[in-house]
């Protein structure tokens, strides 16, 4: 067999072999598994559609809301602490139910939260108003437990177990 | 997948497991690789041999992909989610290791010696018959927690399975390591290989029970938590043991292994540094105290000293009632004639290591072949399989599958290191195999069983979750306690 031949072979073996180890590498990299949020309506199914639903509702909740909407009003509600960190929910006039029921607005995953734990909702000014629902380890604005229903300001820390939520615009 | 989010609200994000797909067609696809691999590797040889494609080629390539698709469909069945690197990966090495087996039996120089056998075909034997007991550990083992039960019958069962070699009419004595035991009709077995799986098992099953204790009750001193007094029993047994295997057995890789894995396990359970250094410090004070007196051991740290010195005293024909080994100096020349290259497949000379050249030494005819880039590919494929076993353990729920997991791997990379540290000239020589290259049938048999249990493990942990509960609003709320 010619030198020529058996140095190709030589070197192509040492070549595949290489390759074949960058293959195994690229497969673990590829291979990530755990927890991820995902931003519903961006990365998940039909993006463009959910997209564009997304965009859609402003407009509308101009119209039902009365336009009454100043500067610091906030748009969205946002988990900041705990295992739903990074969820968000669009602030639209409705009320958000916190609590580890099944039919909460937020499922709170959190051995320290009750079923019904607390709601988040607008007055009448669209106002947005936090209203502990009489559970168990109570829920705390900034650092004061609450005993009333209290007026949320744009940032304030609230915390339900382990969970940190706060309202953004 | 769990939506913690009502589906019914919209612009929200959902939380939820990725759910780690199967992966089952990357692993074919990667196998299909591995088989291709090692054929290649085969025709190479025989063209540079003999100008020829070699006869056996077809055969060759047939059964090892008959053996890698058995075992691609046996874990399609029976571990859909298991991690898709850890089979490719074996079977790469398993068949690279049957080539350079079968290019030392095409090698003249062996074949005139006295003690010669074809050892391919039989390697092909033990193979398969690995990848069989690869397929029942995956058949018979559903839940690798079912093994937690066999905690102290694994302990017993290794013991026996290390006292075997000792045992007279059984025992079998190769050139001065009593590792092997003799079965009339079959052949011999080295139970080592074997022990070293039941054993993890007795580790992972006692030390899930014990870790707190071992954990927790300590005082810190300079830095290190060190443990109570009667905490060190368990340390001290096993150290016991696998000084009285080297003693008995004069073989430095199974002691070395034993007590490694559990140094491994141990720190692993306890969190704690300190376990770490006992285990060094025993393992070297043990190492000293047993080569002062053990001429066997002091032949290899002679060895690993000064190889040449050895290598000109066994040339020269000394009698001093020392054996004088050249092996050593002869597998440091294979790596050194090999360089960044290699000679290329079939026209190095590691034959001249006579005995054991495909054994022992088996990495010296890959460091001359294939040279330095080739070798250290392999060591990465060796470091590729710790590494997803150790993956394994993170991604496991349950603490007797981290723990068997981290164990079995652990053991896996230190038999890797000791063998290729020894016939580098790293640390001195011990007679073991390296994992899936080396010829051996229990070795490559238990490291087959070896790999089920991994892949069992990481079946169940990457798993994606059950449902979750049907109705979470039963559940109790936790109280804070002031």
């Amino acid at each position: 067999m010619s030198e020529l031949t058996l140095t190709v072979m030589r070197l192509g073996f040492l070549a595949v072999l290489w390759l074949f180890v960058i293959v195994a590498v690229q497969v673990i990299r590829s291979d990530l598994f755990g927890t991820r949020v995902t931003q519903r309506g961006s990365r998940r199914e039909s993006g463009r559609a959910q997209q564009a639903a997304r965009q859609a509702p402003p407009p509308q909740r101009q119209q039902t809301g009365g336009g009454r909407r100043g500067r610091n009003t906030p748009t969205k509600l946002v988990v900041t602490e705990g295992t739903l960190t990074g969820t968000t929910v669009a602030l639209q006039g409705q009320t958000i139910t916190l609590g580890r029921a099944h039919d909460s607005t937020i499922v709170l995953d959190d051995d320290y939260a009750s079923s019904r734990h607390a709601r988040i909702y607008p007055d009448r000014d669209g106002q947005w108003i936090v209203e502990d629902l009489g559970s168990t380890n109570g829920t705390y604005l900034d650092r004061t437990r609450l005993t009333t229903p209290t007026p949320i300001s744009l940032g304030a820390p609230i915390r339900i177990g382990k969970t940190v939520i706060e309202l953004r615009k | 997948m769990s939506s913690t989010t009502n589906p019914s609200t919209q612009h929200t994000s959902t939380i939820g497991a990725i759910g780690a797909p199967s992966r089952r067609n990357t692993e074919l696809a990667l196998l299909v690789f591995a088989v291709v691999i090692p054929v290649f590797a085969y025709a190479n040889v025989g063209l540079a041999l003999d100008d020829q494609v070699p006869a056996g080629l077809l055969s060759y390539g047939i059964g090892l992909g008959l053996m890698a698709g058995v075992g691609h469909l046996a874990v399609r069945k029976f571990a859909p989610y298991a991690d898709p690197l850890l089979l490719p990966i074996a079977t790469l090495l398993n068949g690279i290791g049957l080539v350079a087996i079968w290019r030392l039996d095409q090698s003249e120089r062996l074949q005139a010696s006295r003690t010669f056998v074809e050892a391919a075909p039989r390697q092909l034997m033990y193979s398969a018959l690995g990848v069989a007991l690869f397929v029942a550990v995956l058949f018979f083992l559903k839940d690798h927690r079912v093994l937690q039960r066999y905690t102290y019958i694994s302990m017993a069962g290794a013991l026996v399975l290390l006292l075997l070699p000792l045992v007279p009419g059984l025992g079998h004595n190769v050139f001065g390591a009593r590792i092997w035991i003799k079965i009339p009709g079959l052949g011999t077995l080295q139970p080592g290989e074997f022990a070293k799986i039941v054993l993890a098992v007795f580790f992972a099953g006692y030390l899930m029970v014990k870790r707190d204790a071992l954990a927790l009750a300590s005082r810190r001193f300079m830095g290190l938590y060190l443990p109570r007094g009667r905490d060190l029993g368990p340390i001290i047994v096993v150290w016991i043991i696998s000084i009285l295997i080297l003693v008995f057995e004069t073989d430095l890789g199974t002691s070395l292994l034993f007590f490694g894995m559990f140094v491994i396990m141990l720190y692993v359970a306890t969190e704690r540094t300190s376990w770490i250094v006992f285990g060094l410090l025993m393992s070297a004070a043990g190492a000293v105290g047993v080569a002062s007196f053990e001429p066997h051991i002091q032949t290899r740290v002679q060895a690993w000293l000064d190889p040449m010195r050895e290598f000109e005293l066994s040339r020269a024909g000394v009698q001093d009632g020392i054996v004088h080994s050249e092996q050593a100096m002869q597998a440091l020349w294979a790596f050194g004639s090999g360089g960044t290259l290699g000679t290329g497949w079939g026209q190095g000379n590691s034959d001249l290591i006579g005995f054991a050249a495909n054994s022992d030494f088996i990495l010296a005819t890959f460091g001359e072949e294939i040279g330095l880039a080739g070798v250290m590919a392999l060591i990465l494929l060796y470091a590729l399989i710790v590494e997803r076993g150790v993956r394994t353990a993170l991604a496991a729920r349950d603490p007797f599958g981290k723990l068997l997991a981290i164990g079995l791997s652990g053991a896996f990379a230190l038999q890797v290191f000791v063998v290729a540290g020894g016939v580098m000239g790293l640390i001195p020589l011990t007679g073991m195999t390296m994992p899936f290259l080396a010829y051996g049938g229990s070795s490559v048999i238990a490291n087959w069983a070896l790999i089920g249990i991994l892949l069992r493990i990481s079946d169940t942990a990457r798993r994606p979750a059950p449902a979750p509960a049907a109705n979470p609003d039963a559940e109790m709320t936790q109280v804070v306690r002031p």
